[in-house]
C-alpha cells in the first residue's frame, strides 16, 4: 500500500488535547512537517505558550520547553543565544503573544532575534473559557465582553502582524488562514518559508495563522471557518508584510 | 434578604460591589475566572468600570493608579498571575494605598495545575514582594465567608490605609453555597467614601481651597527618611497585629488530648474529621486563622490545653504556616504536620486516620 | 440528616444541573447545601462530575469522597464512583449509556433508560429532571413541591412548554423511583 499521509516524526505519538475541528492541530502538523523537510528535527527545539497549546512541549518530537504566559520569545531569545548552533520557534496564541506578552514579541522582533514565531488567532482565550482577547472583533461577545466588544471602552483589535512589520528588523512577517484547504495550502507554504530562513540564519519570522475557537465561540466547527472566512478576515487580511528575501520590505 | 446559591467567585465579586467597589481590574485565569467574568456582567450595570487589562501587572498597577484616587479598587487572579501582582503590592504597601486583591490559589509552583491548593501562605504572609511591608491577608473557609470578607477587606484597607489580600482557593471559588448578601451601599454611603481620602489622594482642588499638593509614591531616596516611613509602616502594622488579629476555635477546651491548626479549605476537613473522631469519644480542638497575617499566634498558645499531647498542623501544601505555629507553641507540646499537594484535597478520611494514629 | 451526592456523566449530559438543582431545592427547604464541580480544561466534551451535600447540620467537607447517592449518566462514571458508593448506598443508572452497568450486589440500584424516556417525553434536555424523580422517588431528600416552584419561577415565562416536559420528566422518574 502506498502512503500518501502519515504523521510527521517530528511529532510525539501523544494524542492532541484539542477540541474536536479544532484548527491547532493542523497548525503543529503544518510547522512539524516544515521542520522535517528541511531536516531540522535533530536541531530544532521550541517553546510552548500558555494557553490551548500549552502541552505543544509533548507534541513535538524534540527538545522543547514550556514558558510562562507571554514569555516564549524571551525565553526562545535565552535558548538560542545559549545555542546558537539549535533552531528555536515560538508557538503561541493571541491572548499569550498579543497580550501578557506585548512586550516580550515587540522586543524579540526589534532585536531581529534569530527565531522563528508561530501566532495562532482565534480572537479569544480558549484555554481559560472564552475571555476576550486583544485580536476579539468589535462587537464580539466573550465571557469579558458579555455586551459584545466596546471599541470606545477597550480599544479595536490589534493587527499584531502589521504592528511587527512597523519595525525595521524583522526579516520575514507573514498573515495566512487556516480556514480552508487551499489557505492552508498557502499557510503550509509561509510556515516552510519560515522554517527556511530560520535554518539559514536569516533573522526574526513571523508567522500569524488565522485560526477558529469552536468551542468558546459557540459555533459547530465548519460554521466557524465560515463565520471566520466573513468576520476576521476582512479585519485581518492574508497577505506578505515582510520578506527580505523576497524583496518585500 | 433571602440566600441565594452561589459560586465563592461570584459571591465575593457582588459583595465587593455591594461595598462600594466601582472599579475593578483583572486579567483571566483559572479557578478564578468566573469572578472577573461577574465583573465584566455587573460593573456596567451599576455604572462601575470594569476593564480586562493586558496582563496581571498591568492590572496591578491600574489598581495603584485607582487606589491613589482614593477611590474603593478591587482585582484578582490566581496563583501565577498573584506572583505577577507582587511587585505591584510591594508598590501599594510602600505607597500606603488601600485595595483589595483576591487569590483564588492554584497548585504551584510555576504553572503548576489548576486545582485547589494553599501554597501562596508563605508569599502572602511573608511579603510576597521586596522589602519591608506586610498586607494583611484574609482567608475564608466558606462561599459566605468568602463574601463577608469583601466588605471587612474594603473596611481595612482603607483604615489603615494597606493593600488588603483575600487568599482563597479554587475549592472556595467554584464551589456553590447558599449566600446571604449585605445591603448594599446608599449613594450617600458612597460619597462618604469618596471623600475619606482626599487629604491624601488625587483629587481635584475645591474652589477656595488652598491648593494641595498630593504625592502617591513609594521612593523614599534619602535613607533616613525610608528609615522612618518603614518604622512607621512597622508601627502601623503593630497596630493592625494587636486589633485585627481574627481567629475561630472549634471544639476547643481542657479535654482536647489534640489540638488542629489549619486555615481556609483545610479547616472545613479538618473539623469534618473532628466531628465524627467526637462521636468516637475522642477530645480534639481545632483553631483556625482568619487572619493568616496578622497570625493569631496569643489564640494558637492558649487554645492548648493542659492534655493537649500534640499540635497537629494540616495544610494542602508542604507546611508553611508551621513556622507560624510553633513560634506560638514554644516547643511545649511537638508540633506535627501533615499536608498534600499538586492541588489535591485530603478528604475528612485521611485528616481521621491521621488523627486517630495519635490516640495508638 | 446528611445525604451526600455525586452526580456524574459526559460533559453537556447537565449532570452539574442536576447537582445544583437538589442544592438548591434543599437550601430552599431550610437545609445546608455545598456544591462542588469538577472544573478544567478536561471538562470539554469529557467527563464531568459534582459533589453535592444536603444537610441538616452545617456542612464541614463539600468533598463527597464516600457518596451516600450515586447518579451515573454513563459508563465510566459507574467505574470511577461506583466503587466508593456506601454500602446500601442509592446507584441511579441511565442504562442506554451503561451497557455494563454495576456489578455490586451492596448497594440499591435502580437502572432506567433514562435516554428513552427523554426521547419519549420529547426532550432530551429533561434526562437531568427524570434523575431528580428518582432520587426524590426514592430517597424523599428533597420534595416533589419545591422543584415544581423553582422551575415554574424562572420558566413559566418563558417556556411553558419546556417547563411541562420537566414536570412529567420529574414525576416519571418519581414513579420509577418508587417502584
Ligand atoms: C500569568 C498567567 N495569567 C493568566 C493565566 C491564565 N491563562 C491561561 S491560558 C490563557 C489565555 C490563552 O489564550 P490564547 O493565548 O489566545 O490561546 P488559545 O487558548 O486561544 O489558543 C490565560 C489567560 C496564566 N496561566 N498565567
Ligand atoms: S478551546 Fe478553542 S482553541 Fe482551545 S482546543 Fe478547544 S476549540 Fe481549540
Ligand atoms: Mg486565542
Amino acid at each position: 500500500m502506498e502512503i500518501i499521509a502519515k504523521r510527521p516524526e517530528s511529532l510525539t505519538k501523544t494524542p492532541f488535547t484539542y477540541c474536536p475541528g479544532c484548527l491547532h492541530g493542523v497548525a503543529h502538523r503544518l510547522v512539524a512537517e516544515a521542520i522535517e523537510e528541511f531536516g531540522l528535527t535533530n536541531h530544532m527545539t521550541g517553546v510552548a505558550p500558555v494557553g490551548c497549546s500549552v502541552f505543544a512541549y509533548k507534541f513535538f518530537n524534540f527538545d522543547m520547553a514550556q514558558a510562562a504566559h507571554g514569555r516564549a520569545p524571551a525565553v526562545a531569545t535565552g535558548m538560542k543565544r545559549a545555542r546558537p548552533d539549535m533552531h528555536v520557534f515560538t508557538y503561541q496564541g493571541d491572548g499569550d503573544l498579543a497580550a501578557i506578552g506585548t512586550a516580550e514579541i515587540v522586543h524579540a522582533a526589534n532585536r531581529g532575534e534569530h527565531i522563528s514565531v508561530f501566532f495562532v488567532n482565534n480572537a479569544i482565550y480558549g484555554m481559560t473559557g472564552g475571555q476576550m482577547a486583544p485580536t476579539t472583533l468589535p462587537n464580539m461577545k466573550t465571557t469579558t465582553s458579555p455586551y459584545g466588544r466596546n471599541t470606545d471602552d477597550i480599544g479595536h483589535p490589534i493587527r499584531v502582524s502589521e504592528l511587527l512589520a512597523t519595525l525595521v528588523a524583522p526579516y520575514y512577517i507573514e498573515r495566512v488562514s487556516l480556514l480552508s484547504p487551499a489557505d492552508i495550502l498557502k499557510a503550509k507554504k509561509a510556515v516552510s518559508k519560515a522554517i527556511q530562513y530560520n535554518k539559514e540564519g536569516r533573522g526574526f519570522t513571523f508567522v500569524e495563522l488565522i485560526s477558529t475557537c469552536p468551542t468558546n465561540w459557540g459555533i459547530d466547527p465548519i460554521k466557524s471557518r465560515d463565520w471566520a472566512k466573513e468576520n476576521m478576515l476582512p479585519f485581518f487580511k492574508v497577505g506578505c508584510l515582510r520578506d527580505k528575501g523576497e524583496g518585500v520590505e | 434578604m433571602s440566600k441565594i446559591l452561589m459560586k465563592g467567585n461570584e459571591a465575593v465579586a457582588e459583595a465587593a460591589i455591594r461595598s462600594g467597589c466601582r472599579l475593578y481590574f483583572a486579567y483571566p485565569i483559572t479557578p478564578q475566572s468566573e469572578l472577573i467574568e461577574y465583573m465584566a456582567k455587573m460593573m456596567p450595570k451599576v455604572g462601575g468600570c470594569f476593564l480586562q487589562a493586558e496582563s496581571e501587572v498591568s492590572a496591578i498597577n491600574m489598581v495603584y493608579g485607582a487606589a491613589g484616587s482614593g477611590k474603593r479598587v478591587m482585582t484578582s487572579s490566581s496563583s501565577p498571575g498573584i506572583s505577577l501582582k507582587m511587585e505591584g503590592i510591594s508598590y501599594l504597601a510602600g505607597a500606603e494605598l488601600p485595595c483589595v486583591v483576591v487569590n483564588v490559589q492554584r497548585g504551584g509552583p510555576g504553572l503548576g495545575d489548576i486545582q485547589p491548593a494553599q501554597g501562596d501562605y508563605f508569599q502572602a504572609t511573608k511579603g510576597g514582594g521586596h522589602g519591608d511591608y506586610r498586607t494583611i491577608v484574609l482567608a475564608p473557609n466558606s462561599v459566605q465567608e468568602f463574601a463577608d470578607m469583601a466588605s471587612e477587606a474594603f473596611d481595612l484597607a482603607d483604615k489603615y490605609r494597606t493593600p488588603v489580600m483575600i487568599l482563597a482557593d479554587g475549592m472556595l471559588g467554584q464551589m456553590m453555597e447558599p449566600v446571604e448578601f449585605k445591603t448594599p451601599k446608599t449613594p450617600e454611603e458612597m460619597e462618604e467614601l469618596d471623600k475619606q481620602h482626599n487629604s491624601w489622594c488625587i483629587c481635584p482642588n475645591e474652589d477656595g481651597d488652598k491648593k494641595h499638593h498630593h504625592e502617591i509614591n513609594s521612593l523614599e531616596i534619602d535613607p533616613y527618611v525610608l528609615e522612618k516611613h518603614v518604622n512607621d509602616l512597622y508601627a502601623k502594622y503593630a497596630v493592625i497585629e494587636d486589633k485585627e488579629t481574627r481567629y475561630e476555635t472549634y471544639n476547643v477546651s481542657d479535654d482536647n488530648e489534640i489540638l488542629c491548626v489549619a486555615w481556609g479549605t483545610s479547616s472545613r476537613i479538618v473539623k469534618s474529621a473532628i466531628n465524627e473522631l467526637k462521636a468516637e469519644g475522642k477530645s480534639i480542638g481545632l483553631i483556625r486563622p482568619i487572619t493568616v497575617w496578622p497570625y493569631p499566634t496569643e489564640a494558637v498558645k492558649k487554645a492548648i490545653g493542659k492534655k493537649v499531647k500534640k499540635v497537629y498542623v494540616f495544610e494542602l501544601n508542604t507546611g508553611q504556616m508551621l513556622d507560624d505555629v510553633k513560634i506560638a507553641v514554644e516547643g511545649k507540646v511537638p508540633v506535627d504536620f501533615w499536608g498534600k499537594v499538586g492541588g489535591i484535597v485530603f478528604t475528612p478520611a485521611e485528616i481521621k486516620a491521621k488523627l486517630e494514629a495519635c490516640f495508638k | 440528616m446528611k445525604a451526600e451526592l455525586i452526580c456524574a456523566g459526559f460533559g453537556g449530559q447537565g449532570v452539574l444541573t442536576i447537582g445544583k438543582f437538589i442544592a438548591k431545592a434543599g437550601m430552599k427547604e431550610g437545609k445546608n447545601v455545598s456544591w462542588l464541580p469538577s472544573y478544567g480544561p478536561e471538562m470539554r466534551g469529557g467527563t464531568a462530575n459534582v459533589s453535592t451535600v444536603v444537610s441538616d447540620e452545617p456542612i464541614a467537607s463539600p468533598i463527597v469522597s464516600f457518596p451516600d447517592i450515586l447518579v451515573a449518566l454513563n459508563q465510566p462514571s459507574i467505574d470511577k464512583f461506583g466503587p466508593s458508593v456506601r454500602e446500601n448506598g442509592v446507584l441511579i443508572i441511565n442504562s442506554n449509556m451503561c451497557p455494563h452497568g454495576c456489578k455490586r450486589t451492596d448497594v440499591q440500584i435502580i437502572s432506567a433508560p433514562m435516554s428513552d424516556i427523554a426521547a419519549e417525553i420529547g426532550s432530551p434536555m429533561v434526562l437531568n429532571m427524570i434523575a431528580i424523580g428518582i432520587i426524590i422517588g426514592k430517597t424523599g431528600l428533597i420534595k416533589y413541591e419545591t422543584m415544581e416552584e423553582d422551575l415554574t419561577s424562572f420558566m413559566k415565562a418563558k417556556n411553558p412548554e419546556l417547563l411541562e416536559k420537566n414536570l412529567i420528566a420529574i414525576k416519571r422518574g418519581i414513579e420509577l423511583g418508587k417502584q
